[in-house]
């Protein structure tokens, strides 16, 4: 009798498995399960794009229609990874055009894409639906019109905070000139100004545009034009909201948006001028998701428009809120999920800015949803974090930016150890932490103990010594990525703990104490490791008591990457001499 | 001056004969080009930590430390947002400038709109402290220690634990079985305590707890150069 599932009943059942999680435990199981998960996953995610060769993946995922890459570590978003380092999509496109031409989906974050690659997923994928571009650059608009124009099912265009090579706004009259399928377009990273009769058009012959968001230049005067021609839309991005409106034109754009029965999410709104908050009142009663981090708003402005927005779940705003501005939060968004404060740049050696910790006590007291959490502030208080942690034990992500690196607790100036480790404690469900402030070895020792579900963490001029990397490499278990910059340690911990980076994605440390050959010593130990040393000129002699610059280390099947610019170091490079170039004197 | 930090591994106390070797932090937005060196950054780069905001009104020499927002990366913004800020501070900047009578130009950090310059840093800071046997070192905060006194009691409550004894200069006074020498810039290792305070923090580089045996050539080499 054949006692193995019938590889029906099996697919079955798999089909039933959406997560990628669960589909890898299931592929581990044992052959059988292996090859029928393969056969069925749609979906395939790849957390960097080194850890595995895409020929690959394109071979295992024969049904694969949606692609998930990321490349650059988070970092990079700080200016931290120098140019040129890697994350090129071309080989994945190369390889899933020739293998996989029923892609439909591709995701991409922070990956060096270019205008050959966009023309490449145009020309080879005939059912092309999606393109969502995060953190990525190397193109130009020439290549986002060859999406547009190529690709005749296009559901998604979504550019979100790339560095494009802006040739002009010529881009929004590729589109093919009948109806298109569009339901999201994202253009709100472009520079340059788009003709106001193409992207008119556009909207009458998209019906299914569900979600919209434009750049800066699309002036506030033309924004009532586009939203009558787009009345089903759920997210809108305006454009600037600071120009000047005669009342007629005032009351035409409150009229438009008061239209939008649909609408959920609204963000852009540059500049807005506190004279056009009234403008958006019809709107706040339904709007799940706002973000105003690119509103110059003061705080009386600000409540004002928070104090309609009830059903609320995602907010991001400047720190020109306050504490009291977060109070009227607190009072009045019961259903807030996501909180993100950014700074506005305020000086700081002008008087106190007004948002405090007090501001976030606030919100983890009235707002009992709340999971989410970025918050920058000049200081805090291990009383304020003590009291946080209380309110809120249902913490996934909670990233406090102390931007004064080293600050203490300004009360006691105390680190702010027993702040941070309340949270720990308490938030059981922490998946992302980000600290800061003043904090010694103590800090991490109780990350290490409590954060168990720890995914990722955020570290930067923090600690004292070895210990606080030890801590966390042998204490924090579901650990995948860790960055650090700016903190006293390096050798030891990292050699006594390197098992544990093969079960980790990547760790990232910048300005530590890491010397070269601690780094050769680790890519000679593990060889399923990529340990690469980042530095500005490599040294012409770099004697093993050198410090590094930087060190990204991560796992990986794939064995070393061919792509490496000038100044990553591997051991594969030159072992002996450690530059990637022999110098000549 | 400019400072650096060497490493040090496991228990090899005694220093190396290369060159410093300087942490490159610098980098600009958009173009990749890499600019200015710096080394790691430390509490005392940042003089207005808390309350002492007043040590900022007493630096001297040029170049004062950076403010947080002048290191590269941080406050972490993403790069479109830094971008915005940066404008607005122009902005603000100009608007500054256009309400003073002179001509002088408000000079605010970021002078082009695209790039986050990392200024050079004076000064000492942390600096690395080993103890003979003890394989992990620590790191001690020379700015916020006002006298040999504190930094000794600072050390050996790092490295001996809270004896809750009376004496504070053990380490100081040849009286106990360790001595706490340092590093100056110019590499060599002196005893400490010999040199006025302000002048040791401006100089030293490392300290290393050793024993006093072996802290006995040392006196006599630094009397040599005497």
């Amino acid at each position: 009798m054949d006692r193995r599932f019938p590889f029906k009943v099996l697919e079955h059942i798999f089909s039933f498995l959406d997560a990628n999680e669960d589909r890898n435990s299931v592929s581990l199981v044992c052959k059988s399960w292996f090859e029928t998960e393969r056969r069925t996953r749609k979906r395939v995610f790849v957390g960097n794009c080194y850890a595995v060769n895409p020929l690959k993946v394109a071979r295992r995922f024969p049904k694969m229609r949606s692609l998930t890459l990321k490349g650059k570590p988070h970092f990079a978003d700080y200016n931290l990874v120098p140019d040129g380092w890697g994350g090129y999509a071309w080989p994945w496109i190369e390889a899933m055009a020739a293998r996989r031409p029923l892609l439909e989906e591709i995701r991409l974050k922070r990956m060096v894409v270019t205008d050959e690659c966009l023309e490449k997923i145009a020309a080879s994928f005939r059912d092309f639906k999606t393109l969502v571009l995060t953190s990525c650059e190397g193109f130009s608009t020439d290549g986002i019109a060859a999406i547009a124009s190529t690709c005749r099912k296009l559901r998604d265009l979504e550019l979100r905070e790339c560095n494009v090579d802006d040739l002009g706004g010529d881009w929004l009259s590729y589109f093919p000139e009948t109806s298109t399928s569009l339901v999201s377009l994202d253009f709100s990273c472009l520079d340059s100004e788009i003709k106001l009769s193409d992207l008119e058009r556009l909207l009458s012959r998209s019906p299914n545009l569900k979600s919209l968001k434009l750049n800066r230049s699309v002036t506030l005067d033309v924004l009532e034009g586009l939203l009558r021609r787009a009345p089903q839309l759920v997210e809108l991005g305006t454009g600037s909201f600071s120009d000047e409106l005669d009342p007629e034109e005032i009351s035409k754009l409150t009229k438009a948006l008061s239209e939008l029965k649909q609408l959920k999410s609204l963000s852009g709104l540059w500049d807005l001028l506190p004279e056009y908050i009234p403008v958006l009142y019809s709107v706040c009663p339904r709007l799940t998701s706002l973000n105003l981090s690119y509103a110059t708003v003061q705080m009386p402005d600000l409540v004002d428009l928070l104090s309609r927005c009830s059903k609320l779940q995602k907010l991001w705003v400047m720190d020109m809120i306050e504490d009291k501005g977060l109070k009227t939060v607190a009072l009045c968004c019961k259903e807030l999920r996501e909180l993100r404060v950014f700074p506005s740049g305020a000086d700081l050696d002008e008087e106190d800015v007004a948002l405090t910790e007090q501001g976030l006590v606030s919100v983890s007291e009235g707002c009992k949803k709340l999971e989410s959490v970025l918050y920058f502030c000049v200081q805090f208080t291990n009383a304020a974090l003590v009291t946080i942690a209380k309110n809120r034990p249902n913490f996934r992500c909670f990233r406090l930016c102390v931007m004064e690196p080293f600050a203490p607790d300004y009360r006691t100036q105390q680190p702010l150890d027993e702040g941070f480790k309340a949270i720990v404690e308490r938030c059981k469900d922490l998946r992302r932490l980000s600290v800061s402030g003043l904090l010694t070895d103590k800090a991490f020792e109780y990350i290490g103990v409590h954060a168990k579900k720890l995914r990722m963490l955020s570290i930067a001029f923090a600690g004292d010594s070895d210990l606080m990397l030890h801590h966390l490499l042998s204490g924090c278990e579901s650990l995948k990525k860790l960055e650090i910059r700016d903190c006293p340690f390096g050798d030891t911990a990292l050699l006594e703990n390197a098992a544990k980076l093969e079960t980790m994605r990547s760790l990232w440390m910048s300005s530590c104490f890491v010397s070269f050959g601690a780094c050769k010593q680790l890519s000679q130990k593990m060889p399923r490791l990529n340990v690469e040393v980042i530095d500005e000129h490599p040294p012409k002699t770099r004697p093993d008591s050198s410090p590094v610059e930087r060190i990204y280390i991560y796992r990986t099947v794939a064995g070393p990457r061919q792509d490496t610019p000038e100044f990553v170091w591997t051991i594969h490079k030159n072992p002996e001499v450690g530059v990637s170039r022999l110098s000549t004197r | 001056m400019r400072g650096g930090s060497e490493l040090e591994l496991g228990k090899s106390n005694l220093p190396a004969a290369e060159s410093e070797l300087e942490l490159g932090l610098g980098l600009s937005l958009g173009n990749g080009a890499w600019r200015e060196r710096g080394r790691i950054l430390t509490a005392k780069d940042f003089p207005s930590v808390g309350s002492k905001r007043a040590a900022d009104s007493s630096s001297h020499h040029g170049a004062s430390p950076p403010r947080s927002s002048q290191v590269v990366g941080w406050p972490p913004v993403g790069s479109h947002r830094m971008n915005s800020l940066v404008n607005k501070q122009a902005m603000k900047a100009e608007k500054r400038e256009g309400k003073e009578e002179g001509k002088k130009k408000v000079m605010k950090e970021e002078d082009e709109p695209k790039d986050v310059p990392m200024k050079v840093v004076q000064g000492s800071g942390f600096v690395k402290v080993n103890k003979d046997g003890v394989g992990i070192g620590r790191k001690v905060d020379m700015r916020a220690h006002s006298s040999y006194e504190n930094l000794a009691q600072t050390l050996e409550e790092m490295f001996f634990g809270m004896t809750g004894k009376v004496k504070p200069l053990r380490l100081l006074d040849g009286s106990s079985e360790f001595v706490l020498t340092y590093e100056d810039k110019e590499g060599d290792w002196m005893l400490v305590g010999d040199v006025p305070w302000r002048m040791f923090i401006t100089s030293v580089k490392r300290l290393r707890i050793m024993g006093t045996s072996e802290a006995n050539g040392l006196a006599t080499r630094h009397q040599e150069q005497k």
